[in-house]
């Protein structure tokens, strides 16, 4: 059974086709049409992609590496377009569609009044068609133009309601912050090119182990290790894409956008870009310790520290976006300490459960007529069962109870570290063990805010409102709503009960080929000695034993300190929640302030940056550049210009004097020439 | 004796000749409201013609009339984009002749016969078989070129071209004398054996001199130029895109006959003259199109810059600046009829829409036109990745390769100088508010449209994917391509 390249080019371009459908002929094929033929695509490329995973998985299938197109060749360097399909890619191919489909149906509901319906349709299936391109790449180029296209998307998404102000903010935010990650990435690829001489992944992994003792002199004393250099580099724009301190202050900001696509790209698909590349790499980060420890550390100090703010924040999607960040700290910090195919677990399992935390939360958004401020919430869970239900099936995976698959990816990655003996690997085995307390109490505040206690809106009922949209509520002050809260239309319900079913089982189905199965294969290349999950597999006796352990462990029994604090804070005690706030006052705002890390970019960098430009510009560019040099060799050739159309007289004498003149003139040249 | 195989590798020339000869006959029956059943048989006409062209190609090369007549790859190339452009007039002109009652059979009838021109030029073994492939040509391109007998310009136009194409032709007629009196014979193909070892080097250089004249008269270059922005501007807009296009065609195809068929061996010789025609072409054509507000006189130079690009190609004078410059006269080719075929679309019964400050604010009133002529005028300064962009870097290779790098970089900052009238046209198309009183209504002919969309989006197309043509050109000159 072999992969075929028309299957796979359906896969990639199916989405394509439908975003160029709906962006294009959106008017003429109208809202229904524009879901329509996207949600077509995407059912094609997700069932296509499930029969890929089946042909390799089950099928046995090898590895689908080819060039399909050369787009151009300079010296001996080519760029092409090409397919590299092996286990890795195909379960990135499935939970990237799988995801993308429930979010297009789900749009359907969550869009159901907004102008930009077929704009928005068009987004999310161009986002991914990119994505699919950067997974399924066999090359470098290509995985820049996929990295690229999807920060474009993002972009375009985050801003998609472009006439609030403070959505143009976050996406200029998103796409500067990005804008430094992938000035590391291009100079990382540039690295590549320049040590190994190809962009192919296949020739440039064959030639990975020659990197061994090269170094790069960049300043005079010092020789930098060529793969610690590639490796930073490359991890620099995985940095920027998948959020990691500090250039993660973009990602709570793009919240800004409509929830569906916080679900698809900014918690389950775009963001985990980065970790997919270094797991993509790993022949090249298994060379360096000093890259991977970098990795470990950046990783770690974001599980725990970006988990921290989301203890204090109000908005609902907030907290979902700070978990995601401490969550992709968790996948990071597994690369660092080697364990690829933990953080590329935990990049699956999360995808599902973070997915349904984000759509869940949308839902609640719509039941609350775009109310986000949690403080205004409470009690919803008699009003919308199935939202409340299976968002407590995504949070009981997030805190990583035993049995969800939560579970089985987040516990395999402490253990690892804990196994781990690389520099770094006791901060980051602290970090992890404490975010796991920190991540059980911002998702039971969470949950307790907004589905349990008392009502803290109230419904305020209008005469002769019979119609009305979900927008049309500037005019009630907060926690006033036109009528009772209610549940999701089943557009929206049924993503959820499909994300949840993953969210619980896909772990325990999946642990054992993918962890300590080498179920990867040759996709992901791990050294003998950094090989942290070997050592584990040999206490590995399936995945109920792993579970039951589980409830012995100490994550667990954080977890249960964190849920019985919670509980007895939100359920019991609530005015307890106002009294901890004001007696750590000094934390809380440390917190609250996100740890001023924003304010110092905006003072240092954003200020900064304008006032240089505006020396540029004033001095440079408007005195020397424009004044001297443009504006005054524009002049000349216009003076030039407006001399010599004059020799276009008009007069049929003139004209054929001058091809005299040219006569005499290369005859002339030849006589010179001849002499 | 010609025979009947003679004929065969003839067989679309013979044809078109047949056809052109029927349409006329055609014609002088036809009531003028079935003039349109015309128009289609004349397109009609020309597809055959394309597919006997390639349907017909001989492996390898073949030849008739004992060497008078050429058939090869390069040939055929040109015939077949020659033939493609000559379609793509008819389709442009239309609307444009039916409003000027401009709309007669001449026009076809011309335009066919100077076609048959190009073929003959382009399939040229012998010099009498370019200077009759030439003749047909311009004789037939001077009578289009009056077709407006009422107006003056047309005539003014008509009456110079036709003086100076006459002064030209006499100084190549005199070259290919001077040629003959060096090495007795007519013969592309002996004269390249015979030219070395000439008896008389001098006079042979001398026949070379005055047949560059009469070549670059053809491509328009400096200082042979004038012609072309009075003939393009006084012309019917409708006849200026046939000139602006197949007849470039023509042009690669004679100075590649003569120069390299014939004269391969004096290339040292005529490298260097032609590089100084090119500079010339280069400083003449961009600069002087910066003061233009004429929109048609400023693609006229445009011309004229593009064709001293093209002789970047020649200067190489090996395989690779061959398909190089070959490459640049389709491309050239394909951009010219797409910028005048926006140019008809928008014109109108009393209005020409030829002016620069005719298309200001062209992008609220027609974005789709817009956009089409931003590819063109992208494409024609060569901003990649359009098919104009990698036109002009190959040629600019070719001359660095032919170890002339001082005309690449020319050609480079000309290139540069050259994107201010081009960008001009998009700023005052998508930055300028309209102008009162300019009616800038697109043409209905849904043909013209379909047409011209094509025709431009082939610019983006071919910019992208431009792998396929390069390979055709490379391996019509013996390079085999990867």
């Amino acid at each position: 059974m072999t992969l075929s390249t028309s299957i796979l080019l359906t896969i990639a371009l199916a989405p394509l086709v439908g975003c160029l459908l709906a962006g294009f002929l959106g008017k003429q094929i109208g809202r229904v049409g524009a879901h329509s033929v996207t949600i077509l695509g995407l059912l094609v490329s997700c069932g296509l992609s499930f029969y890929v995973l089946y042909q390799i998985t089950a099928g046995g299938a090898p590895a689908y590496n080819h060039n399909l197109y050369t787009w151009f060749e300079i010296g001996r360097f080519s760029a092409s377009v090409g397919f590299l399909v092996d286990r890795l890619t195909a379960m990135m191919m499935v939970v990237v569609t799988f995801v993308s489909l429930l979010v297009h149906v789900y749009t359907i509901g969550y869009m159901a009044d907004d102008d930009g319906y077929q704009r928005f349709f068009s987004y999310i299936s161009l986002f991914t068609f990119s994505m699919l391109m950067l997974v399924m790449s066999n090359n470098f180029m290509q995985l820049f133009f996929g990295w690229e296209a999807v920060g474009l998307v993002s972009y375009l998404l985050i801003g998609f309601w472009y006439k609030r102000p403070t959505a143009i903010f976050a996406n200029l935010k998103a796409f500067l912050v990005n804008r430094v990650g992938d000035f590391g990435f291009l100079l990382g690829i540039a690295a590549v090119l320049y040590f190994l001489g190809s962009l192919d992944y296949q020739t440039v992994f064959a030639a990975a182990p020659g990197l061994v003792g090269k170094t790069l002199q960049i300043t005079q004393n010092h020789a930098w290790d060529a793969a610690t250099v590639i490796g930073v580099l490359l991890f620099i724009g995985a940095m920027g894409k998948s959020a990691q301190v500090p250039l993660h202050v973009w990602l709570p900001d793009s919240m800004e956008g409509p929830t569906p696509i916080s679900a698809l790209i900014h918690a389950a698909t775009m963001v985990t870009a980065g970790i997919f590349m270094v797991a993509r790499m790993s022949p090249i980060y298994e060379l360096s310790q000093g890259a991977l420890s970098f990795v470990m550390v950046i990783g770690a100090t974001g599980a725990l520290f970006t988990g921290l703010i989301g203890i204090v924040q109000n908005d609902i999607k907030r907290v979902v976006a700070y978990s995601t960040l401490s969550q992709l700290g968790y996948m990071t910090v597994a690369l660092g300490v080697s364990a690829y195919s933990g953080a590329v677990f935990h990049l699956m399992t999360h995808a599902f459960f973070k997915a349904l935390l984000f759509l869940g939360a949308g839902s609640v958004i719509i039941a609350m007529h775009h109310e986000q401020d949690m403080r205004y919430m409470g009690g919803l869970r008699k009003y919308m069962p199935i939202t409340w239900i299976t968002m407590w099936i995504g949070s009981l995976a997030l805190v990583a109870i035993p049995f969800t698959s939560g579970f089985y990816s987040k516990d395999a990655i402490i253990e690892a570290v804990g196994a781990s003996h690389r520099w770094g690997s006791g901060y980051a085995y602290f970090c992890v063990l404490a975010g796991a307390f920190v991540t059980a109490l911002y998702t039971f505040r969470q949950m307790y805010l907004t589905f349990h206690g008392k009502e803290r809106f109230t419904v305020v009922e209008h005469h002769g409102h019979g119609h009305h949209d979900h927008d049309d509520h500037g005019h009630h002050k907060p926690g006033e709503l036109a009528h009772a809260p209610h549940e999701s239309p089943w557009v929206v319900t049924l993503p959820l009960i499909l994300l949840a079913i993953p969210s619980l089982l896909v772990g325990f189905f999946t642990i054992g080929p993918m962890l300590f199965g080498g179920w990867f294969g040759q996709a992901i290349h791990v050294e003998e000695a950094n090989n942290v999950l070997g050592e584990l597999a040999g206490e590995f006796h399936g995945a109920a034993a792993m579970a039951l352990h589980g409830f012995w462990s100490w994550p667990f029994g954080l977890v249960a300190l964190a849920f019985v604090i919670t509980t007895y804070i939100y359920l019991f005690n609530p005015a307890m929640a106002g009294k901890i706030k004001t007696a750590f006052k000094p934390l809380w705002t440390v917190l609250d302030r996100k740890y001023w890390v924003d304010d110092v970019y905006f003072a240092v960098f954003a200020r900064g940056g304008v006032k240089l430009g505006r020396l540029f510009w004033k001095a440079g560019d408007a005195a020397v550049i424009d004044g001297a040099l443009v504006n005054g060799s524009a002049g000349v050739v216009q003076r030039i210009a407006a001399g010599m159309r004059k020799l276009q007289s008009g007069y049929l004498y003139h004209y054929a004097f001058a091809m005299i003149l040219g006569l005499i003139l290369l005859l002339g040249g030849f006589w010179l020439v001849g002499q | 004796m010609p025979n009947f195989n003679d004929i065969l590798v003839l067989l679309p020339e013979f044809y078109l000749v047949a056809a052109a000869c029927l349409l006329l006959l055609l014609d002088a029956f036809m009531k003028p409201e079935q003039r349109g059943l015309l128009h289609w048989l004349s397109i009609a006409v020309l597809l055959v013609a394309v597919y006997l062209v390639v349907a017909g190609q001989p492996d390898g090369t073949a030849t008739a009339f004992n060497g008078m007549f050429v058939r090869d790859r390069v040939a055929e190339i040109l015939k077949v984009f020659a033939l493609l452009c000559t379609v793509l007039v008819f389709v442009y002109a239309r609307p444009y002749l039916a409003d000027r009652k401009l709309f007669v059979g001449e026009f076809y009838t011309l335009a066919i016969f100077a076609v048959i021109g190009i073929m003959l030029l382009v399939s040229a073994g012998n010099l009498v078989t370019v200077y009759l492939g030439l003749e047909l040509l311009t004789l037939s391109s001077y009578a289009l070129v009056a077709l407006n007998r009422d107006s003056p310009l047309s005539s003014e136009a008509a009456i110079k071209y036709f003086v100076l194409g006459a002064l030209a032709s006499g100084m190549l007629l005199y070259g290919m004398s001077m040629v003959y009196g060096a090495t007795g014979t007519l013969s592309l193909a002996q004269l390249h054996g015979a030219a070395a070892h000439s008896a008389m080097p001098n006079l042979l250089l001398f026949g070379l001199i005055f047949m560059i004249i009469g070549i670059g008269f053809k491509l328009g270059v400096a200082p042979f130029h004038m012609w072309i922005p009075d003939v393009y501007q006084g012309a019917p807009t409708a006849v200026t895109v046939f000139i602006g296009s197949a007849p470039k065609l023509a042009a690669f195809g004679m100075a590649y006959r003569l120069l390299e068929s014939g004269l391969g061996d004096l290339a040292q010789h005529w490298q260097l003259m032609l590089a100084v025609l090119a500079v010339l072409s280069l400083a003449i054509g961009n600069l002087v199109a910066i003061v233009q507000s004429n929109l048609k006189r400023l693609l006229a130079y445009s011309t004229i810059s593009h064709m001293g690009y093209l002789l970047l190609g020649l200067v190489n004078a090996g395989p690779e600046g061959y398909a190089a410059a070959m490459f640049y006269a389709i491309s050239y080719a394909l951009m010219s009829t797409a910028a005048f075929g926006v140019i008809l679309a928008l014109a109108r019964a009393g209005f020409e829409c030829e002016e620069i400050d005719d298309f200001k604010g062209l992008n609220q009133r027609s974005p789709w036109m817009a956009f089409l002529m931003l590819l063109a005028m992208f494409s024609l300064a060569g901003v990649p990745p359009l098919f104009g962009f990698f036109a002009k870097l190959l040629v600019l290779q070719a001359a660095i390769d032919a170890n002339m790098l001082w005309l690449a970089i020319v050609g480079a900052v000309f290139a540069i100088i050259g994107l201010y009238y081009y960008l001009r046209v998009v700023k005052v198309m998508y930055f300028d508010k309209p102008q009162d009183g300019v009616r800038l209504e697109v043409q209905q002919d849904v043909s013209l449209r379909w047409m011209l969309s094509l025709n431009a989006l082939l610019l983006l197309v071919l910019g992208l994917c431009w792998g396929p043509l390069l390979g055709w050109c490379r391996a019509a000159f013996g390079l085999v391509s990867a």
